[in-house]
């Protein structure tokens, strides 16, 4: 301030002016860019986590499949010239349930026989009459499975009609089928995150555009880089966060729909039919923290782009050689 | 304080628009830079804010070469030079209060410790009843008077002022000048660029005349 003593300039007495001055952001807190990169990063973030809860539910399903059908293996029992079936679904049961690892063995009934076959050859079934194989149903214990060969050949060797169906080729196909969905999840995933960052850091530049005119006259009244970049970083992770919180937001309320409409509240067909599909359809603790992850990521990307672009800026304005 | 060597300045391939300028700014003088429209005053007002790298020569710059002068130097220099840009370059959603104190704000200064000043500074150039209004809302001649209390408000060792009585009329243009002038004594270096005659006829002070690109120097 230079020395004003010779100016016709009395001294100033304590007015109301000297109170505080309101200081204004120096980044201008609302602009049409600024709501438009929020409405962008909201729209990227519901996108991107709904793909990520999406592929969350996949995971599951797919694990539930798989773990249901290792988890139980069938003996069945064809009907033989001059052995009583009862019989020998009785030595069945008897043998499946000596071997350690076995958790539950149960014959499946006429009635239970009936129902299953009722889709295929209709009601009123007289199972007596018709040469059905009967089917043992057990349950084995995952982690300490029993020794499946033995007992096959023991069902071979002492129950005329006897097979072992411990579902391999069912969980390799399941197996297979999982692993491919995961990773076709995971393939669109990425691929939505990579639109969720492009789409970002070009909308964070394009909010940017308008703001040139502040980082020239910040850097021209001797601001630093670093002083620059912070006001802007700390504006864009405001708007980043913002967007990114609507975003995760209503992608959450969407799953917690999703997972209370599945689990069969208003009780219609197609829920059940999801129901039975994929479970609870719930993304579970996990998929929602994945989502709070997605948001914060989000967030720090379009803070980092701003920052980025106003040092780039400001390397532009230091000492542009006249050359070009 | 500057030191211009066989400076010469060329956009891109084209042909030079500052040519062997050799000049030097001593503490606490004071200069007009004058010359015709398009005769590359602020070109050459930007090679001494050193927002322009020279094409060819040396410029000194309060002791260091320009050309060695780091990212992280820069902004230390920077302060100790003050800028009236001619399109004023206000920050429009701050107050006219913020625009001038932001010199100071962006050095990490706390507000309280130059309210004061500031608003000496705007009662000075006669703004005292608007501090709290947006630029959009200011007159050319009170958005200029602005820009230059912005570039006042710390005491810069040297002044750099682009047509800076361009918009205001003749009173106040005499009423800034004698601000610049009283600057100057309390030891501040002045550069004015302008093509104001009459502004320049009322004091005697050293003129830089650019013309087709060189420049002479008359004392």
């Amino acid at each position: 301030m230079p020395d004003l003593e010779t100016k016709p300039i009395k001294p100033v007495e304590k007015t109301p002016e000297d109170a505080e001055h309101k200081q204004h952001s120096i980044v201008p807190r609302s602009s049409v860019s600024g709501s438009t990169l929020t409405l962008v990063v909201a729209i990227m973030a519901f996108l991107a986590s709904l793909t990520l809860g999406a592929v969350w539910t996949v995971n599951d399903t797919a694990q539930s499949w798989q773990n249901d059908v290792s988890r139980e293996i069938t003996v069945q029992v064809r009907p033989v010239d001059g052995v009583d079936l009862d019989t020998a679904l009785i030595s069945a049961r008897q043998i499946v349930g000596s071997y350690p690892g076995v958790r539950s063995v149960n014959v499946v009934d006429n009635v239970a026989m009936a129902a299953l076959l009722e889709p295929w050859l209709g009601g009123g079934l007289n199972l007596e009459e018709l040469p059905v194989p009967r089917l043992v149903s057990v349950s084995i214990n995952e982690s300490n499975p029993p020794d499946m060969e033995a007992m096959a050949a023991q069902l071979k060797a002492n129950v005329p009609g006897a097979s072992l169906d411990n579902h391999r080729a069912w969980i390799e196909r399941l197996t297979t089928m999982a692993r491919t969905t995961i990773l076709t999840g995971l393939l669109i995933f990425v691929l939505m995150m990579i639109a969720t960052v492009l789409t970002v850091v070009f909308a964070t530049r394009g909010a940017m555009a308008g703001s040139k005119h502040i980082i020239e006259v910040l850097h021209f009244v001797g601001a630093e880089q670093s002083y620059i970049a912070t006001q802007f970083q700390k504006h864009f992770l405001f708007l980043g966060l913002r967007g990114a919180l609507a975003g995760g937001f209503f992608a959450i309320v969407f799953f917690l729909f999703v997972g209370w409409w599945a689990s069969g509240n208003p009780a219609d067909p197609t829920s059940n039919q999801v129901e039975a599909l994929f479970g609870t359809f719930g993304i579970g603790i996990g998929g929602y923290l994945s989502i709070l992850l997605l948001i914060f990521i989000i967030s720090v990307l379009t803070a980092l782009t701003s920052r980025f672009t106003v040092l780039r800026h400001v390397g532009t304005l230091d000492r542009s050689s006249g050359d070009g | 304080m500057i030191r211009f060597d066989s400076v010469g300045m060329r956009y891109g391939s084209g042909e030079e628009v500052l040519k062997d300028i050799s000049f030097d700014i001593d503490p606490g003088s004071f200069q007009f830079l004058t010359g015709p429209s398009g005769a590359g005053k602020t070109s050459l007002l930007r090679l001494l804010f050193m927002s322009l790298k020279p094409s060819r020569g040396l410029i000194k710059v309060f002791g260091k070469d320009s050309a060695t002068l780091t990212n992280e130097e820069l902004p230390g220099i920077r302060r100790r030079i003050g800028i009236v840009f001619q399109d004023f370059r206000l920050l429009d959603h701050l107050t006219l209060y913020e625009n001038v104190a932001l010199p100071l704000r962006v050095r990490g200064y706390e507000e309280r410790s130059y309210r004061r000043d500031v608003i000496d500074l705007l009662k000075w150039v006669g703004l005292n009843e608007r501090i709290d209004a947006f630029p959009p809302i200011l007159s050319g001649g009170e958005k200029q008077r602005a820009a230059v209390a912005r570039a006042l408000i710390d005491q810069p060792e040297l002044l750099l002022a682009d047509e800076p009585t361009g918009n205001l009329d003749p009173n106040l243009a005499r009423r800034l000048l004698r601000l610049f002038i009283e600057l100057n004594r309390s030891g501040t270096s002045v550069v004015i660029a302008t093509h104001d005659l009459n502004l320049m006829d009322q004091y005697d002070a050293r003129r830089l005349v650019l013309n087709d690109g060189r420049l002479q120097i008359y004392a």
